[in-house]
């Protein structure tokens, strides 16, 4: 059995998923950090954007972000965010819409969040 | 029918009418009790979660930062006091706010100015009412608070607590919630939020002996603290929102179940009032009967004669 490390990705009202994973790629402030079972304890702020799992059984499961922190320590690692979902539940034509609404009222927030919904939907597919 | 019983009857018609409104009222506050402690659950893992990411920077790093810092003298302390919107709750807004003017009154013992910030309307209007100074009211959201609510309201918290206390900002930051102990028992606790206490934070961990790991913090061990700890503010209130959504709707099951076994009793005893009152109606019409035939063979007997 490859080595593995357990994986929680938690949002502030509930949990989105938990798992056993091999890889897992998130956006830090100072830049992209993939960490691997055995990777040193590490605490991290994470930049709004996609996460990449890559499962034990191969699979990949991709999720969008929205501010956060990643902690490891123990082949445990934990992924905090106050929005967090995952590509397949993210509807592409909603969001393609959220974005245009955004870009037209020119909020930025709105449309940065709305772009890394895109960008992890579409990653997948 | 007696104008006795007539009054009897009526009463009996509008307590059961009362009977069964609290009834239902009992019967959608357990089931909102129950999706509250869900949500209550739901938002477990993530608090978990940060308490441990504050504990790991507190223990693993050596920064120093103002909101884990105790002030040497501190003069000003925040309160958030979390009420609810709606009342037939029972005690439970007037123990909430009673745990809070108690917290209150300690903390201006010990020389400190006191600002008090209200979730719910209840709250405010108890401090309206008395026409004390509220620094800031929310409320609208007590049945069923969301995390955007619970930003809401930590915002201006973390600001009042980040700004010196000569420009008007505070040292402490006090919350004063009732926290859902069962369904039977809840408790208005008053809790000090920041500046956190790390003895407490760090207690249960050293307990079973295990090591803590050697931290590597991304970017820098200050920004990742200067992050996490208004979430973790933010995370703390959100929890105190909803066990008090929580509580709140357990009390009001309580008072409502109470009114409905009241009102079952009350039309007990109106019902043999009333018995008793057609009872007397009844043994007064024979009476009157009998009195009236024997009245009557009377007359009839002395004319015979």
């Amino acid at each position: 059995m490859a080595a593995e490390l357990h994986v929680e990705l938690v949002a502030a009202d509930r949990q989105v998923w938990s798992g056993e994973a091999t890889l897992v790629v998130a956006r830090t402030t100072s830049g992209d950090i993939g960490v691997m079972p055995g990777h040193q304890p590490l605490l991290g702020v994470l930049e709004s954007g996609p996460v990449t799992i890559r499962t034990s059984d191969g699979g990949t499961v991709v999720a969008a972000v929205h501010g956060g922190f990643i902690s490891f320590a123990d082949d445990k690692l934990s992924l905090l965010a106050e929005i967090a979902e995952l590509a397949e539940e993210i509807d592409v034509q909603r969001v393609e819409r959220e974005l245009e609404r955004a870009k037209a009222e020119d909020d930025e927030d709105a449309q940065r969040r709305a772009d890394v919904r895109l960008r992890a939907a579409t990653s997948t597919r | 029918m007696g104008a006795q019983l007539r009054v009897y009857k009526r009463r009996i018609r509008s307590v059961t009418a009362t009977k069964k409104i609290t009834k239902a009222m009992e019967m959608i506050a357990a089931s909102r009790v129950v999706k509250a402690q869900r949500k209550v659950a739901a938002s477990k893992p993530y608090a978990d979660e940060l308490t441990r990411a504050v504990k790991s920077v507190a223990t693993g790093s050596n920064t120093k930062h103002p909101l884990t810092t105790e002030a040497e003298n501190p003069t000003r302390a925040a309160v958030l006091l979390l009420t609810s919107d709606r009342g037939l709750a029972g005690a439970f807004n007037s123990n909430a706010i009673k745990a809070g003017e108690q917290l209150t009154e300690r903390l201006e013992r010990e020389g400190k100015q006191v600002e008090t910030f209200i979730v719910g309307r209840r709250g405010v209007a108890h401090y309206n009412f008395r026409e004390r100074k509220i620094a800031e009211a929310w409320t609208g959201f007590t049945d069923e608070p969301t995390y955007g609510d619970a930003k809401k309201v930590a915002a201006p918290l973390i600001e009042t607590i980040e700004t010196p206390e000569t420009d008007g900002g505070a040292d402490e930051l006090y919350i004063v919630f009732t926290e859902f102990v069962s369904m039977m028992t809840q408790t208005a606790v008053a809790e000090r939020l920041l500046p956190l206490r790390l003895d407490e934070v760090t207690e249960e961990k050293t307990g079973d002996g295990e090591i803590r790991p050697l931290y590597d913090f991304e970017p820098s061990a200050e920004d990742v603290l200067d992050a996490l700890l208004p979430r973790y503010v933010e995370s703390r209130i959100y929890n105190a929102l909803l066990q008090s959504a929580a509580s709140k709707h357990a009390a009001t099951r309580r008072a409502m179940k109470s009114a409905t076994d009241n009102a079952g009793e009350l039309i007990n005893t109106l019902s043999r009032l009333a018995n008793a009152a057609r009872q007397a109606e009844i043994t007064q019409e024979i009476s009157e009967i009998v009195g009236g035939a024997s009245a009557l063979a009377d007359a009839t007997a002395g004319s015979d004669r």
